[in-house]
């Protein structure tokens, strides 16, 4: 037992100032996403419930268990990506439990685009597929969409992972017995013709679903023969003359409620992983993570602060305490889930990093998942450091994490800048789920930092030219750089493009990697072998 | 004292007698049916005997193998209990003619009372009040109105042929006797065919008030005070109570000493109920006189701490009385309610099934439960569907009620319909607590007691969603228990990452959608469980409640495949069409009964019936498909 005990004082000027700070950002996230969930617009929407259909979320919450958690994914895909608004990238993806049975759900939202597919709504489909195949989840496709978004069928229909690829993958899920069901509770025209098809298991709605590789207006082009959407693939033709379907379902409730029934006949359960234990509140609510982290991002704090509010009962084992003080390693639990947590206090040294991969083996040997705190501007640098090998220790962390076969949580909640961000489980990593705090930034570099490199380069050409180069000058030149890190260094950009899996209220921190934890454990844990270490 | 009894009965009221008996070191005899083969009496007596099969005309009712089995039995009495035999004249004779003692009275008094209107001779020789009327041969208006005049107004002009309300009139005033009487003639004329007219005093808001009497052979004779058994449905009793509310203690004297004078009228011995009838102003009526031990004995038994059963073994084998009546006090109230496996919401149709959960409220000095069923016995179609009697004992009326009501909230059964929502509707509304009691408290109350108004639902729809949440945290809680990972937030039901949707709910016959409120405080709610549906027992009443489940469009698909399940177990009395004949919607196919209750079943549509799979007197389970029915295309 090793409680944590806060050093914050919560009636602190500084932590309202924090708070304040925090909670514009939550706010702003949260009026977003009320955007973002109402789809397509009114009229979309009403058009949709006047044909008798469910809206796509009415459809995820009919098929979850009732008032079971759904942890939605990527709500921001596509925001502010394309000249026009596709919400949440006409798609919501997320899990959620079905029959008592984590499953990953897909469900197209016909009121955005008719649920056509933009080159982000692909990304994220197959995003949602790679989770459910790391983990182990059963998926449910609930299938509204007219096919590919034809405009931009250079970015959505010919590379590896593009619109093939969601095929692709249920073939290779469903032969690792990972169950793929689909309803199709609306149009599943063309290549999304596929979903339904390729499924182990596959519904549709009567008079309301429909099925076909060409619709009315392309069989027309193709051969003239005129033909109406029910007559070429409607449930009924389906479910009794095509056997493209295997069960007819009246109503889109009734689609789920079979939906329901599929998942709860897949005889799997899930395997228990190691030693659990029984949930703890922590000693501090998670919320007043809001007044630990600095307004100010420059300003450092002890993450041991941020660790006591989001594991069990505050309860922190640390690794190393005295060594490489710039990482804090140590066990903790969540949810009764037994984690081994790695977090940033500093910049990273040849010591922390080394300490960092001594601790990720231990965990990778007991089958420990690894959550990674991210909040890293990068290795030290300079001549000492360069001489004292820090990139052979980075190299032992970066290779620890890469190859450590145990699940890994990464979540930013703070910078991301450099090799640091290799080293803590950055997305080229692949952590089973990765989100992203209001606050965060992620870029290769610093904007301030970029800008300066740039700027001394520039100096360095004006310099040998024999050019004045005014500080005036060189203002105007950092400042567009700045800004432009600044703009494609903030969550919302990062999370539009699917560089993460959502950007989170850190108030929800501990009950997302909950969530997620818990699901990852749908898959055994595997023995690891790790890479060569440089020594 | 008698060594061995027999008791010619069944259900709590044989297991009751044996409780007494097994006290007093009496050994006891039961007697069993096919269909009571492993009940409750049959396993607490000292042995049992079978008397023939289910049906109780052909074993309970048997006089012959009941006595055989007092004979066999080597039995000296026989406790007939209350109903079947236990005022039959010819029963007690032959007994007698056996050797036999019957625990009841002589059976001169069981025949002077058998006839209701020549017990209304013998009483009003002696002097006991009676509802005054004229039943006179003069049918001439002036003569029936002079007759109405000497009554006194409010009187009911009644058909002497009468029945179910038809030419029945009640006056309220001389000025409106004639046309009344005209009209009351013209339709016992049109439903009978005989306009012969009898004359009542009309009782406004009559109570139903009896007295327990006892006697010996020693020529005592004392009263046990009173009941009040006003609160009844189709004149069945529901809920009865001692002493009745209001009554004082000149009245109470009044009616004790009619009531002994009643008895000693037919030289009665053994335990007896007179009943009256008690109007507002205070006076009462003799009604009739019950020649047996009733099944409302027991909040008697409460209020005076004597036991009658006892009373009754002692007073048969010619002992007296075990007290005097300066002796016998009345000490706080006592309540029983009926717990029958019944649906009030159904006209209180008969239920049966299994009792798969069966948790009474847990007995004490206050609470006590006289019962013949355990967990898993069959409510069969054989007999009363009684399940139980709840007595509460309290130092005060509105202490006791409040037990009353708690303790029908404890009450769990499941596996069929019963009347504890009901009872409990009745224990918790305002005019019953105000003791506003008459034989019409339930038709006049009946908005009240069913909950079906918009303020009782308005009250009950928070109630409602919290507890449907509240359920679903359960079974989640017990799911994860279950589960290798109990600990997971996938088994939390906060809706968390989802927007929480509106709760469609029945309550009652009602529909209600609903945001569940965190602030509802399910404190002083009890949430009864039953899979589909749930009770919930609250300050305000009972309401029984249900989550809609999402329509999914299978409404009519079982009409499709044409089937027609029986609505209950029961036994098939008619069928009224012909294979293959066609029939329209609504028409009767079929006839079942139920515990002497018939129920129709009718065409879904247009069509006709393809096949019968039961014939005039099968039995049927419940659900049982009883036909198959092909609908018309249209």
């Amino acid at each position: 037992m090793a409680i944590i005990k806060t050093k914050i004082n919560t009636k602190s000027a500084d932590f309202s100032a924090n708070a304040e700070a925090m909670e514009a950002k939550v706010d702003d996230l949260k009026s977003t996403l009320v955007t973002i969930n109402q789809g397509g617009g009114a009229k979309a929407r009403e058009r949709h419930i006047s044909r008798g259909k469910l809206l796509p979320r009415e459809r995820v919450q009919g098929l979850l268990d009732p008032g079971s958690p759904f942890l939605e994914l990527s709500a921001l895909a596509a925001h502010g990506v394309y000249d026009e608004e596709v919400p949440a990238a006409g798609i919501i993806t997320g899990i959620g439990r079905v029959s008592g049975q984590e499953c990953m759900v897909v469900a197209n939202d016909a009121t955005v685009k008719g649920g056509s597919y933009y080159p982000l709504t692909v990304k994220k489909h197959l995003r949602a597929q790679a989770i459910a195949a790391e983990n182990n989840l059963p998926c449910v496709y609930l299938v509204d969409s007219g096919g590919a978004n034809l405009p931009r069928q250079d970015d959505v229909f010919p590379d590896r992972e593009h619109f093939g690829r969601i095929f692709f993958n249920q073939a290779n899920m469903s032969a690792r017995n990972i169950p793929q069901i689909a309803a199709v509770m609306g149009s599943c025209t063309a290549g999304g013709a596929y979903v339904p098809a390729m499924a182990d298991e596959s519904i549709i709605v009567k008079e309301q679903g429909t099925i076909f590789l060409a619709g009315p207006p392309l069989v027309k082009a193709a051969t003239g023969e005129v033909v109406t959407a029910e007559e070429l693939g409607g449930a009924d033709v389906h479910s009794r003359i095509s056997g493209v379907v295997d069960h007819l379902a009246n109503n889109d409730h009734h689609a789920l409620d079979l939906a329901r029934k599929a998942v709860s006949r897949l005889n799997r359960t899930k395997p228990v992983n190691g030693d659990l234990k029984e949930t703890v509140e922590p000693d501090y609510e998670t919320k007043e993570i809001y007044g630990v982290v600095p307004a100010d991002a420059r300003k450092s704090y002890d993450v041991r602060e941020i660790i006591a509010r989001i594991v069990d009962g505050s309860d922190f084992d640390e690794f190393k305490t005295l060594y490489g003080t710039t990482l804090v390693c140590g066990f903790a639990r969540i949810f009764g889930y037994p984690v081994g947590i790695v977090a940033n206090n500093g910049i990273l040294f040849g010591e922390s990093a080394q300490k960092g991969a001594h601790f990720i083996e231990l965990c990778a040997q007991r089958k420990i998942p690894l959550v990674f705190l991210q909040n890293i501007t990068g290795f030290m640098v300079g001549k000492q450091y360069e001489n004292d090998g820090i990139a052979k220790h980075g190299a032992k962390m970066v290779t620890a994490v890469a190859t450590a076969n145990v699940p890994k949580f990464t979540v930013l909640i703070g910078g991301s800048f450099g090799a640091g961000n290799y080293g803590m489980c950055g997305r080229a990593y692949d952590p089973r789920f990765m989100f992203m705090w209001p606050n965060a930034r992620i870029s290769v570099m610093g904007g301030e930092q970029a800008a300066g490199v740039l700027a001394q380069v520039t100096r360095d050409k004006h310099e040998r030219d024999g050019n004045e180069w005014s500080a005036e000058d060189e203002a105007a030149f950092k400042q567009p750089i700045i800004d432009s890190y600044e703009h494609q260094g903030h969550p919302y950009y990062a999370s539009a493009r699917l560089w993460d899996d959502g950007v989170i209220d850190p108030a929800d921190t501990r009950m997302v990697l909950g969530l997620s934890i818990s699901a990852s454990h749908n898959r055994v844990i595997e023995d690891t072998k790790f890479g060569v270490f440089r020594m | 004292m008698f060594t061995k009894i027999l008791i010619a009965n069944r259900g709590e009221i044989a297991c009751r007698i044996i409780k007494t008996a097994r006290v007093m070191g009496i050994a006891t005899v039961a007697v069993y049916s096919d269909a009571d083969c492993t009940a409750l009496h049959v396993e607490m007596a000292d042995e049992a005997v079978y008397i023939g099969p289910a049906p109780s005309n052909e074993s309970y009712l048997v006089v012959d193998n009941l006595i055989q089995a007092a004979i066999d039995s080597g039995a000296q009495a026989i406790h007939p209990g209350y109903g079947f035999l236990s005022e039959n004249a010819e029963f007690c004779r032959q007994c007698a003619a056996h050797n036999i003692s019957f625990i009841g009275p002589p059976v001169e008094a069981i025949l002077a009372m058998g006839s209701k209107s020549a017990a209304k001779t013998i009483m009003a020789d002696a002097g006991v009040p009676l509802v005054p009327g004229y039943h006179g041969e003069d049918q001439s208006s002036n003569t029936l109105k002079l007759e109405a005049n000497k009554i006194g107004y409010p009187v009911l002009l009644k058909a002497a042929a009468g029945g179910g309300g038809k030419g029945m009139r009640s006056v309220f005033s001389e000025a409106e006797f004639e046309s009344a009487l005209e009209s009351a003639k013209r339709e016992a004329i049109s439903s009978f065919n005989d306009d012969i007219m009898l004359v009542e005093k009309y009782l406004l808001k009559p109570r139903h008030v009896e007295i327990q009497i006892f006697c010996d052979s020693h020529n005592n004779a004392v009263y046990l005070f009173e009941r009040d058994c006003s609160v009844q449905r189709r004149h069945q009793k529901v809920i009865e109570e001692a002493p009745a509310p209001g009554i004082t203690q000149t009245l109470r004297l009044q009616m004790g000493d009619a009531a002994i004078k009643a008895a000693q009228a037919i030289n009665y011995e053994g335990a007896g109920t007179v009943e009256f009838l008690l109007d507002s102003k205070g006076n009462f009526f003799f009604m009739e006189m019950n020649t047996r031990l009733q099944v409302e004995h027991p909040v008697t038994e409460m209020i005076t701490g004597q036991d009658l059963v006892e009373w009754q073994l002692i007073v048969s084998a010619g002992g007296h009385l075990p007290s005097s009546q300066s002796e016998l006090k009345i000490n706080g109230h006592a309540f029983e309610a009926r717990i029958y496996a019944e649906d009030p919401d159904q006209d209180f149709l008969p239920s049966t099934g299994k009792l798969n959960l069966l948790q009474p409220p847990s007995e004490s000095a206050n609470v006590r439960v006289d019962t013949g069923v355990v967990e898993g016995d069959d409510v069969s179609i054989y007999y009363d569907p009684m399940i139980s009697k709840l007595i509460v004992w309290d130092t005060d009326r509105d202490r006791a009620l409040t037990r009353l009501a708690n303790a029908l909230s404890e009450y769990r059964i499941s596996g069929l319909i019963t009347n504890i929502g009901f009872l409990y509707n009745i224990a918790t509304s305002n005019a019953f607590r105000a003791a506003d009691v008459d034989t019409g408290f339930i038709e006049e109350h009946e908005e009240e007691i069913f909950r079906k108004r918009e303020q009782d639902i308005s009250y009950a729809a928070p109630l409602v969603t919290a507890a449907i949440l509240k359920l679903r945290t359960q079974k989640a809680l017990h799911d994860a228990h279950q589960s290798n990972e109990p600990n997971s937030p996938w088994h939390l039901t906060c809706s968390w990452g989802i927007t929480q949707q509106q709760i469609k709910a029945q309550v009652q016959q009602a529909i209600i959608d609903g945001m569940p409120n965190p602030q509802t405080s399910l404190d002083k709610v009890t949430i009864v469980d039953e899979g589909a549906s749930f009770d919930l027992f609250t300050p305000q009443g009972f309401f029984h409640c249900a989550e809609v489940q999402p329509d999914l469009g299978l409404d009519g698909q079982d009409l499709d495949s044409g089937s027609l399940k029986a609505p209950m177990n029961g036994t098939v009395v008619a069928s009224f069409v012909n294979v293959g004949e066609h029939v329209s919607k609504g028409e009767v196919l079929m006839v079942m009964e139920a515990m002497k209750m018939e129920h129709a079943i009718t065409a879904p549509s247009d069509g006709m019936v393809i096949e019968f799979y039961f014939r005039h007197g099968d039995l049927v389970d419940g659900g049982a498909e009883l036909l198959a029915f092909e609908a018309d295309n249209t």
